[in-house]
């Protein structure tokens, strides 16, 4: 029988995670839910986040954040902030499952047994969104890029950015509704002018796409720089090829919505 | 840990990580809640929380200790049906059945939201939800019905037939 600990605060919450050491995290209960009841999981000692009071959007000025257990749904409501961060969580499952899952369960989430996850990854890696957790060094805030690359034994506490001046997602879709984000890619300009691009659903975490932005006033050319960039995975949802034919559609569509808003 | 289920106090013994589908229908007997793929994927279990629809198979309970739940059972009675069980009757909006609780409870959630008849705003509203009889066409009729306020001839179905066997009714 698992240890089962639910803090009633965010510093409750951070001093029982500790160091993270055996310690499953469930806020939304999407991911790891199945996980137990499907016996793939027998977890020793839970962190259940659901009154810890880390959910919420605060917006001070020009910087948005988004605690940690702030539901899916309650991001469309920032579409007049974030377009592109909107149009992303409502693009996520359906309905019950983005009033369910959250934005810190999106980043920390692992690779699926058939796909990639982690669908709002690529708009926030966009956005140059800093992700602030605690872990066995204490609390830390770092790019996203940065935390992605090393979240484990990491306990989300909230992520930020700058409102950009415009944004643009543009996803494969499926006609299923509940999928894992194929492959989609979400294009910002930041208040200063700089256009940054990420793909979710390559492979992995999702992925800035470098190449592309340097060739950002070319929408063609960008999409055909992003390919060079990028390894694509070749999975249940779809072929590696697929991926690398459909990412410069993805990137060009993109790179024109933000053109069309400038 | 405690819940009202349908408007009653009920006190949970089952262990904090226990879905809450499990605590519906291994704990409290209550079997409206289908266990389908139990990785929230088709929506048969889906529940209200708090008046949101929910999948029960997703939920730990002691995530929502303290919550008011609703199923099928507390939508109404087969003498006394709610507008959205009586009009899934009368369109005949269910085939095997298995998923009929799931939408039922997916169509209370929209229509208390104030959802319209519009198709495509339903098709959204219960997207999550797969019926694999496919009778969808029905089921969006049954919840268009609803949003418009229709009023429900339980003596016939919406093609005009006598009602036979479903739900209870004859």
């Amino acid at each position: 029988m698992a240890e089962v600990l639910i803090p009633a605060s965010p510093s409750e919450a951070v001093s029982l995670y500790g160091d993270g050491a055996g310690t499953t995290v469930i806020a939304g209960g999407t991911v790891v839910m199945p996980e137990i009841t499907y016996g793939r999981l027998t977890p020793g000692r839970v962190l259940l986040l659901s009154n810890a009071g880390l959910d919420g959007v605060t917006i001070d000025g020009t910087t948005i954040t988004l605690g940690a257990t702030t539901r899916i749904d309650t991001l469309a409501a920032l579409g007049d902030q974030v377009a592109a961060l909107a149009t992303c969580a409502d693009n996520i499952a359906d309905g019950e499952i983005r009033g369910q899952a959250t934005v810190g369960g999106n980043l920390c989430v692992s690779q699926g047994p058939e796909a990639p996850r982690g669908d709002l990854q690529g708009v926030l890696l966009a956005l140059d969104a800093t992700v602030r957790s605690a872990g066995a060094d204490g609390e830390r805030t770092e790019a996203i890029e940065e935390f992605l690359s090393h979240r484990a034994g990491r306990l989300v506490l909230d992520v930020s950015f700058e409102r950009p001046s415009a944004s643009a997602f543009s996803a494969l879709d499926y006609p299923h509704t509940h999928e894992y984000t194929v492959l989609a890619v979400t294009g910002v300009r930041a208040a200063d002018g700089t256009i940054r691009l990420a793909a979710t659903g390559l492979a992995g975490t999702a992925s800035r796409l470098h190449a592309a932005e340097a060739l950002a006033s070319d929408p063609t050319a960008a999409g055909a720089a992003a390919v060079g960039d990028c390894s694509f995975a070749d999975d249940a949802l779809a072929s590696a090829w697929y991926r690398e034919q459909t990412l410069p559609v993805l990137v060009r569509r993109v790179l024109n919505q933000l053109e069309e808003s400038a | 840990m405690n819940l009202t289920v349908n408007g009653v106090d009920t006190t949970i013994e089952s262990g904090p990580l226990t879905s809450l589908l499990d605590v519906l229908r291994e704990e409290l007997g209550i079997t409206s809640a289908k266990a389908g793929c139990e990785q929230g994927g088709c929506g048969a279990c889906t529940v209200l929380v708090n008046g949101a629809s929910r999948r029960s198979c997703l939920t730990p309970v002691a995530s929502i200790d303290g919550a008011a739940v609703t199923t099928v059972e507390g939508l109404g009675s087969p003498e006394h049906m709610s507008p959205v069980q009586q009009a899934f009757t009368h369109h005949y909006a269910a085939q095997c059945g298995f998923c009929t609780s799931g939408m039922m409870m997916a169509a209370q959630a929209y229509i208390e939201g104030g959802g319209s008849d519009d198709h495509e705003a339903i098709q959204e509203a219960l997207g999550g939800h797969v019926c694999r009889c496919t009778g969808y066409v029905k089921i969006i009729d049954a919840v268009a019905a609803v949003a418009r306020g229709e009023s429900f001839d339980l003596s016939v179905t919406a093609a005009g037939t006598a009602m036979t066997n479903i739900g209870g009714m004859a």
